[in-house]
């Protein structure tokens, strides 16, 4: 796929797009496929309703092998990612991994990651595919004196998310991997294939992210597609992905998260870990937290007269008081919902505000999220 | 994928059934194939003027956002009302119960610019190739 790419100049370019280790899997199982990030992805196979709700009642494998993997390595690797982001890594043992974030001095948010922790000076750190770039790069400026890297293109990165997902799984490796808890990892061997198995993900279920060669992705794929087939286990697109992390209220970079987005506006506060030492935001983010944040993410919902999007405004009668970050209708409440960021006074649980659609002003609520929690 | 021979085609997509003077207007098979899942659907009010090409109604799907135009220019005189609690008319019978508004038109030569059916699938191999 080609995407037409209009220069200041006006000037068209052509640029091709990457493709992960799976593109010929998407592609002959009737995917459509979308630009994402620079890659060419799958969107949907069957449909983005179908295929969200096949996870929430069974399990969904998605490809995220778009997704970038730097390794930071050696005696002071520990202490650079504590210098460098938000939540506390020396929580950490081997095989368990945290949800933090990249921080700029000014406490804005470079990216949203999830750290895993191989060995005490041996990390794997999972990044946004949009971000990849910038954030190597940002990690080559504030964590010299630890070994950076990029190892992206060597990894397919396979999420299988579901109720049904560790026992699909299960079939395949010799693990026990009800052993394994949430935020937790162990090296398996799952069809053959040797794999970082992490019981991690971004839809609201139980699941499993599995990072293996990307020689062998298409493999593993194959092989959890056949082994899921008699459970109602299928392969799952980015438009599902997108409603069923939105349901269960997990932010997305350049929408809810961005640079000039602070983690206590973001509803990100529990990530920041203040007592563990001086670091690139510290000074900012104690300034931050004493002022307390100028906007807030909340939920809302439309109940009827159209579907909230990103950059809607949001008001409080006539006045502006924030923006729309995402939205859509959720294909499990059935209902219209986003989130957005407005002024602290409105966040409150129960604010009765509008959001703008096409000019005209719509009713909206300000209720608690997620607006989707997995049953027990 | 079906394209009624009976139909008329516009560019963006509408398909426009014409009885004596009064056009019933839908989105095709191939687009609402591209927008996937509909789940909004506004349409103007019985008694609208509309205009030919401009936006008259809006049909969302969990990730996009379309407006539908109208192809010739009248006045509404019928609205699927079914369709804002049913959207999903829209993909399973577009040329059918999805169908949205019933416009008499002022100026019948405006059906002059739409294809027919071979034209139209023709139109959509290229948009989709």
């Amino acid at each position: 796929m080609e995407v037409v790419d209009e220069g200041s100049d006006g000037r068209v370019a052509r640029v091709s797009l990457l493709r992960t280790p799976l593109f010929e899997a998407h592609r002959a199982a009737g995917a459509r496929l979308v630009e994402f990030a620079g890659w060419e992805m799958p969107v949907q196979y069957e449909g983005i309703m179908a295929e969200h709700a096949m996870v929430r009642e069974r399990a969904g494998l998605f490809d995220v092998s778009h997704m970038g993997q730097v390794e930071v390595r050696g005696p002071r690797a520990l202490e650079r990612l504590q210098w460098v982001t938000a939540n506390d890594v020396s929580l950490l043992a081997d095989g368990r991994a945290q949800y933090s974030l990249l921080l700029a001095p000014d406490g804005g948010i470079v990216d949203d990651i999830i750290i895993y922790r191989q060995q005490a000076d041996r990390f794997l750190v999972c990044v946004n595919a949009s971000n990849r770039e910038a954030d190597v790069a940002h990690m080559r400026e504030h964590c010299a004196g630890a070994d950076l890297v990029d190892r992206s293109d060597e990894f397919a990165l396979l999420a299988l998310q579901g109720p049904r997902a560790t026992e699909v799984l299960g079939e395949l490796t010799d693990t026990e991997l009800s052993e394994v808890s949430s935020f937790a990892f162990v090296d398996a061997t799952v069809a053959g294939v040797s794999c970082l198995a992490a019981r991690t993900g971004y839809t609201g279920e139980d699941g499993w992210e599995l990072y293996c060669s990307a020689a062998s992705g298409p493999a593993l794929w194959a092989a959890i597609l056949d082994a899921g087939r008699d459970q109602g286990v299928g392969p799952a697109g980015l438009g599902a992905r997108d409603t069923l992390r939105l349901e269960a209220a997990l932010p997305l970079y350049g929408h809810e998260l961005s640079l000039e987005v602070q983690p206590f506006e973001a509803r990100l506060g529990w990530v920041v870990k203040l007592d563990k030492g001086d670091s690139i935001a510290s000074a900012a983010l104690r300034q931050a937290r004493e002022r307390g944040p100028e906007r807030k993410l909340v939920g809302i919902e439309v109940p009827k007269g159209g579907i909230a999007r990103q950059d809607h405004a949001l008001l409080d009668g006539d006045r502006r008081i924030g923006t729309v970050t995402s939205g859509t209708r959720s294909p499990s409440l059935g209902k219209a919902i986003g989130l957005g960021y407005v002024e602290p006074q409105l966040s409150r649980v129960g604010s009765e505000i509008a959001v703008e659609i096409r000019g005209r002003k719509v009713p909206a609520r300000v209720v608690a999220l997620p607006f989707y929690r997995r049953p027990d | 994928m079906e394209f009624p021979d009976d139909l008329k085609y516009s560019k963006e997509h509408e398909w426009v059934l014409v009885e004596e003077n009064v056009a019933t207007i839908g989105i095709s098979a191939f687009a609402e194939h591209q927008l996937g899942d509909v789940v909004f659907v506004e349409l103007p009010a019985t008694g609208d003027e509309v205009a030919k090409d401009e936006a008259m109604g809006v049909v969302e799907s969990v990730k996009a956002v379309s407006d539908v135009y109208s192809p010739v220019s009248g006045e509404v005189v019928e609205v699927n009302d079914d369709l804002p609690e049913n959207t999903e008319l829209v993909n399973d019978d577009p040329y059918g119960d999805g169908w949205m508004v019933k416009i008499e038109m002022t100026d019948p030569t405006d059906l002059d610019d739409l294809m027919d059916c071979e034209e139209y699938q023709k139109f959509c191999a290229e948009t989709s190739g």
